[in-house]
């Protein structure tokens, strides 16, 4: 056989199997459906995560310090303190924050305000929100600048904001893991899907492959038509998939850039790339064509011609 | 071209369907297998195709040893096998052409080529024009004559035939008997099974017939 005539009758069988596959759309759409959802899930997590590491590497100010005074130390003290850790090396920028300041902004966002009248007098301090430098701004590197700061006389409390930093980084990480193992539980699970509709179609083509079997046809040759198919349910399985990922994008990215106004952000939920697409495509493909070959070679082995 | 050494077929059910059956036909000859049904003759040409295997005994076709053929080699043996089935086993939603091509699919022949031998094929038999239609949209004795089509198309050296006039009318058997003497003619080595002992005699050819299992002459 030449190796066109080769190329020749895969393509023709190809073909074919798509156009068996059209002859039956119901059915057909109900297993690409079936494995549409069972992609799309997987899919879907990953965007949340995706988007979360997007969200958080977003805030530079992660590791920011905040520097909390004696309630008794004057605003110009606040303001020698800031003098000399802005000195320092490791500090990138100090912003001083006055008592007075800071008692306005949280009347205007906590909506305590009448509480805070019955107080008589400011309870808070002067304070001061430090930004270590570039070089400094790692875990290591701000607890030895609160350790420093700390010993400033005055000084009464440094707060570093990194550990829900450290948690969410730890959160995305359990996410990663789900994602990947749901990923492998749902490609297990396309497979099996494809490989039963794939069973019944060989059932309903019993006769036919008993024939081309009594003609000289080998198991392969039998098979092949059962792989196309099984290639094409896992391709338009992951077609519908990324439609309905696409679909949940749109639907879900107004309120969420709504959302992130609220806190200031700039924020918008992105898509998937087409890198992961493209992946998810080859991928539905192989498990499939897998997925059919396992079951496909199995029951065209048992049908003997009589 | 076949040759049957003591050979006994014994079904799973216990039935003993060949005993010790013993016979040869000679490359380019035509043989009609007889006898009442249930006699052994099926048994005989699924035996040659390989559909069944000997209990006991050696089948040998074209010099194979077909107790050696195994595997991916069953398919690449039936291949030099024409089957042609008294049910026909066409695929009803295929058209003529695509049945009577699929040897040629089978055996990897280009697409042009295909076309050209399925028509050469269907003029053989007498059914050029028909190539398009269903298998279901022709009469019986045609659908016989695009499986007789099909069994010839990839030119094997033997043909063997299952009651091939089972369904038909007189006339219309003759007919399909006298296309097997036309292949026959050619070189095709030729088995035929059938109970029509009026037909055998009008062709004319050695007869091997069969009583239960048992050649009883040849």
């Amino acid at each position: 056989m030449s190796i066109s005539a080769y190329v020749a009758r895969h393509a023709q069988t190809l073909v074919g199997s798509l156009g068996r596959i059209a002859a039956h759309p119901f059915e057909a759409l109900m297993t690409m459906g079936v494995i549409g959802i069972g992609i799309a899930l997987p899919l879907c997590l990953h965007l949340v995560l995706q988007n979360a590491r997007e969200l958080s590497s977003g805030w530079a100010n992660a590791y920011d310090l905040s520097v909390y005074l004696d309630k008794g130390a004057s605003l110009s003290r606040a303001q020698a303190v800031g003098r000399e850790l802005q000195a320092r090396g490791d500090v990138a920028s100090v912003r001083v924050i006055a008592a007075a300041q800071a008692l306005a902004e949280f009347r205007e966002y906590s909506g305590f305000g009448a509480a805070l009248d019955a107080l008589g007098e400011n309870p808070l301090p002067n304070s001061l929100i430090v930004t270590p430098a570039l070089a400094a701004s790692t875990h290591d590197g701000t607890v030895m600048l609160r350790n420093a700061i700390v010993a400033i006389p005055d000084v009464v409390t440094v707060q570093i904001d990194t550990d829900w930093v450290k948690r969410l980084n730890g959160l995305l990480d359990l996410l990663k893991r789900v994602v990947v193992l749901t990923g492998g539980l749902l490609g297990v699970a396309v497979m099996l899907i494809v490989g039963n509709t794939i069973r019944l179609d060989i059932l309903n083509r019993r006769n036919e492959i008993e024939v081309m079997k009594l003609v000289g046809a080998s198991d392969g040759f039998a098979r092949r038509p059962f792989l196309y198919s099984g290639l094409w349910y896992g391709l338009g399985g992951a077609s519908l998939a990324l439609g309905l990922v696409a679909i949940a994008v749109a639907i879900l990215s107004n309120p969420v850039a709504r959302l992130a106004a609220l806190y200031g952000s700039r924020f918008t939920l992105k898509g998937l790339d087409w890198q992961i697409s493209l992946a998810a495509m080859a991928a539905a493909a192989v498990l499939g064509w897998v997925g059919s070959w396992i079951v496909a070679s199995q029951h065209i082995r048992a049908i003997n011609p009589s | 071209m076949i040759r049957f050494d003591q050979v006994t077929k014994r079904y799973s059910t216990g039935r003993e369907a060949l005993s010790a059956v013993s016979f040869a036909v000679e490359r380019g000859e035509m043989v009609f297998l007889t006898g009442h049904s249930g006699a052994g003759k099926s048994s005989i040409l699924k035996l040659i195709a390989l559909l069944e295997r000997p209990t006991r005994g050696q089948v040998h076709v074209d010099g194979r040893d077909t107790n050696a053929v195994k595997g991916r080699g069953i398919a690449r043996f039936r291949r030099d096998i024409g089957v042609v089935f008294q049910d026909h086993k066409l695929l009803h939603d295929r058209p003529v052409a695509d049945n009577v091509a699929l040897p040629l699919i089978i055996a990897g022949v280009a697409r042009r080529e295909i076309d050209k031998r399925v028509r050469a094929a269907l003029d053989q038999v007498g059914l050029l024009g028909k190539e398009l239609s269903r298998p279901l949209e022709l009469s019986s004795g045609e659908q016989q004559r695009v499986g007789i089509a099909r069994a010839v198309i990839a030119k094997p050296p033997l043909l063997i035939a299952d009651e091939p006039t089972g369904n038909l009318d007189p006339a219309l058997a003759l007919e399909v008997m006298q296309l097997f003497k036309r292949f026959n003619d050619v070189g095709v080595t030729v088995v035929v099974a059938t109970h029509d002992v009026h037909l055998i005699d009008v062709v004319g050819a050695r007869r091997i017939t069969l009583d239960d299992g048992r050649v009883t002459s040849q």
